[in-house]
């Protein structure tokens, strides 16, 4: 199975970077989101006993695509688009709405599926990583420096977590599992300067990606929004082109409220990535579908698990596919 | 989201005006529209159906007090529904025990979990007198342990360390050990973060409840959770059972849903809600400030006044002639302008049009967002009709309860109401009604009015 027992600890990381490597990588991630209870993993046959498309198979599919947390605004237009399909009675049997589905599906997410491409030219290429309290940004940089290390690319990160307790401690721990530098001020430090600090620090160095964790903020907090900000202009006065990547986190396991975030987070401080995190759990993420439907912020990654390797590249077709593939296969 | 759930029930209560009883045909539009609002708060589909159903039962037939629209009957329904369902006012931990009474706290990945520990242990410390220790079980996060130890230190609890190398089971053994000879009120156990799929980490957690015999065992959710935290709720009280929970992140403006149907399927009751980063951000829990949350209840009480004042210039009109009567300006017409403000193309096109405007700093300018605009507007949403109108009875409780059903903290209601009162004297002086006319009373005042 992909994405290990937290129990079985960190010592199998190393296996777990070949698992990753294997291909089938879609599959593994399909028998995780296959292991709750299902709802569009299961075949859509199965939705209505008797195989006829009516009024009441389309409800059905709202239903479940509204427990996936893909919300009401972008279910609807998906349902919506379906309906006008079945007026024109183009989709004649189930293999066919579900095939509908799956392209309604896909033409919102294909177009925000544009993988991180780190532009060598840039030395250090810079991503900064946002996000509410828990979401998993601390962790994903942990995931991305082991990443950009296996590609060939050096590493260095910036502990700009300076509120959290023990938040530097745990950047640290990421550091020296990738035995990558990690720098670092004292607790309660101005977060703008430590990044400062780490992107001079690298461009002396020569290091080919720098990495600034941030605090855990929810975007409703003005002033720390007003830090985040300032993170970006300070970066931006040393090196204009920084950050590269301003990436936001989502815990997958959030509802309608991530929505929110992405627009919020969008519109103080401007997104170039999303990752989504915590995909190994029984939550689907759905929200993806309504925040690449209103902002079209290319998702990035998604978080599988605990451990180094547990990061995977997001594909719209191979998380469409996970997502609406039958439980037998 | 404000918008939204406010406009679904102003558009569902509407069509319901001047009929003089519930039925099956005349609900049906407002009841689809209160399962949208639901589920647009996250709470979940079979928790929203079955609580529809309810809802349905009792109001059909139900006749419609003269002093109420039929559209108000039903939603006070819904409200009373949905306070019955979030269970009793919380009254904090029940520690009735043979020392130490230990508490097991256990979730989901980050929701909160170590940080609702320190404060807790402050809680009960500080209201309870209680001698409070603490350690951590998780030997996974990076720094999960030292987080703690820091927390315990701030708070000033007793930490009893643990390692990595340990297996959690035998940590929670030598601290229950630990704390029984130390003498202490309570001893608080941590433990990591863990999926309710992953059997191996659930029967871990099962370990250590057994080990830990613990008085309370809480469950701790992110408000922000969505559909699948009702699965994650039911999962742990399998596995442990639960005996309360606590609501984390209650700062933000996620309506919560997820802890009504964490609720509705476990039945344990939710103890507390954190409301902050800082360890004093605990409270207890109030299930009526998370219904009004989650309806947007301030709205839902003055949805028929809303209605009846639909059209701008009937408000402004209607303002005017109230002034010029020397009636004072409440915030029911603070909100009216703030509304007309976004109607008319948001903050930034009123300020082009205002002279003067243009010439503010660009940092002032920025300040004067929309969004903040939208919160304030949110934070009169969740007032009663009565607060609108005299601002004065608007207490310290009855702040917590609007803060609350705004999402905004308390010193954004205590920001709007000072800035209310500032306008108010401005009104005074001023007798031209008018959205423009207010504007240029306002006028310089802005930034420091807007801004936070
Ligand atoms: N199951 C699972 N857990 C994850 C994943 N990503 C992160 N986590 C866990 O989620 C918890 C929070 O992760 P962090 O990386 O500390 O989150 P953060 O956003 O940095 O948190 P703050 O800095 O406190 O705001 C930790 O227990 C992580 O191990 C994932 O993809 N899957
Ligand atoms: N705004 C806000 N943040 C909170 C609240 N409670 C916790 N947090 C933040 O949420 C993040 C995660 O909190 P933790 O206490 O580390 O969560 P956890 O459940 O112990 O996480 P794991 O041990 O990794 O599973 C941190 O950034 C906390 O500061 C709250 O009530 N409001
Ligand atoms: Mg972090
Ligand atoms: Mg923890």
């Amino acid at each position: 199975m992909f994405g290990k027992n937290k129990a079985s600890g960190d010592e199998n990381a190393a296996e777990a970077v070949k698992e990753t490597k294997k291909p089938g990588f879609v599959k593994r991630l399909r028998a995780r989101l296959n292991q709750g209870d299902s709802w569009l993993t299961m075949d859509v046959a199965d939705l209505i006993p008797g195989g006829k498309i009516d009024e009441l198979t389309l409800e059905e599919l709202e239903t479940r695509l509204l427990t996936g947390d893909v919300g009401i605004d972008a279910t609807e237009k998906i349902i919506g688009n379906l309906e006008s399909k079945l007026r024109r009675t183009e989709l004649k049997d189930l293999q066919a709405l579900g095939q509908a589905l799956r392209s309604e599906l896909r033409e919102i997410l294909e177009p925000v599926s544009k993988p991180l491409q780190v532009d060598s030219s840039r030395k250090p290429y810079v991503i900064l990583m946002v996000g509410v309290n828990g979401a998993g940004k601390t962790t994903t940089i942990g995931k991305l420096s082991r990443r950009f290390l296996d590609q060939g690319h050096s590493v260095m990160l910036a502990a700009g977590d300076t509120f959290r307790a023990a938040a530097v401690e745990q950047l640290q721990t990421w550091g020296q599992r990738n035995d990558v530098p990690v720098i670092a001020q004292q607790p309660g430090a101005d977060p703008a300067a430590v990044v400062y600090d780490a992107l001079e620090a690298a461009k002396a160095r020569g290091i080919d990606v720098l990495i600034a964790d941030t605090a855990g903020r929810l975007h409703t907090q003005d002033n720390l929004m007003d830090e985040l900000r300032k993170v970006k202009r300070v970066l931006s006065r040393l090196d204009e082109q920084a950050p590269d990547e301003t990436m936001l986190i989502i815990d997958a396991g959030n509802g309608q409220n991530a929505l929110v975030q992405a627009q919020q987070f969008h519109e103080a401080i401007g997104l170039t990535g999303l990752t989504i995190t915590k995909l190994d759990g029984t939550a689907k993420g759905g929200i993806l579908v309504a925040i690449a439907q209103q902002l079209q912020i290319p998702i990035r990654f998604i978080g599988v698990g605990e451990q180094a390797a547990d990061l995977g590249v997001f594909s719209a077709d191979d998380y469409v596919d996970a997502l609406l593939s039958s439980n037998t296969e | 989201m404000f918008e939204n759930l406010s406009e679904r029930l102003t558009g569902a209560v509407e069509s319901l005006r001047g009929r003089g009883r519930l039925t099956e045909d005349n609900i049906r539009d407002t009841l689809r529209q209160v399962r949208m609002a639901l589920l647009e708060a996250d709470v979940a589909l079979p928790v929203v159906r079955s609580f529809v159903a309810d809802v349905r039962e009792r109001a059909v037939g139900e006749e419609v007090l003269k002093s109420l629209s039929p559209g108000q009957t039903l939603i006070r329904i819904v409200h009373e529904e949905l306070v019955r369902l979030m269970g009793e006012e919380a009254s904090g931990l029940d520690l009735r025990a043979q020392p130490p009474a230990v508490v097991l706290v256990a979730g989901l990945q980050g929701s909160g979990k170590t940080t609702s520990i320190a404060k807790m242990a402050d809680w009960l410390r500080r209201r309870e007198n209680k001698s409070v220790a603490i350690v951590s079980a998780d030997i996974y996060r990076p720094a999960a342990i030292l987080q703690l130890e820091k927390l315990a230190a701030q708070v000033g609890a007793e930490f009893i360390p643990s390692s990595e190398t340990e297996k959690a089971v035998d940590i929670v053994e030598r601290a229950t050990k630990l704390a029984r000879q130390k003498v202490v009120d309570v001893l608080l156990i941590d433990t990591a973060g863990r999926l309710h799929i992953d059997d191996e980490m659930m029967a871990e957690v099962a370990a250590v409840h057994a080990a830990a015999q613990p008085v309370e065992t809480l469950f701790v959710l992110d408000s922000m959770a969505g559909q699948d935290a009702v699965n994650a709720a039911m999962a742990f009280d399998k596995a442990l059972p639960l005996t309360g929970m606590v609501l984390t992140k209650t700062d933000g403006d996620a309506r919560g849903g997820a802890a009504v149907s964490a609720r509705h399927v476990t039945g344990k009751p939710i103890k507390f809600i954190g409301t902050g980063e800082k360890i004093d951000a605990l409270e207890l829990f109030h299930p009526e400030r998370i219904a009004s949350r989650i309806l947007g209840m301030g709205d839902v009480l003055t949805l028929v006044e809303q209605v009846q004042e639909k059209t701008d210039r009937e408000q402004s009109q209607k303002l005017a002639k109230k002034l010029k009567k020397g009636k004072g300006f409440d915030l029911e017409d603070l909100k009216d302008q703030l509304t007309q403000m976004m109607s008319m193309g948001g903050m930034n096109a009123l300020m082009d049009k205002l002279p003067g405007m243009s010439r503010l700093p660009e940092a002032a300018r920025q300040q004067a967002d929309d969004g903040q605009i939208r919160r304030q507007i949110a934070i009169i949403n969740s007032m009663t009709p009565a607060e609108r109108r005299r601002p004065r009875i608007i207490n310290g409780s009855r702040k917590r309860r609007i803060a609350a059903g705004a999402g905004q903290a308390v010193q954004d209601v205590n920001r709007l109401v000072k800035q209310h009162a500032q306008m108010q004297k401005v009104m005074k002086k001023f007798s031209k009604g008018g959205a423009k006319g207010l504007m240029r009373a306002m006028q310089g005042r802005l930034p420091p009015g807007f801004g936070r």
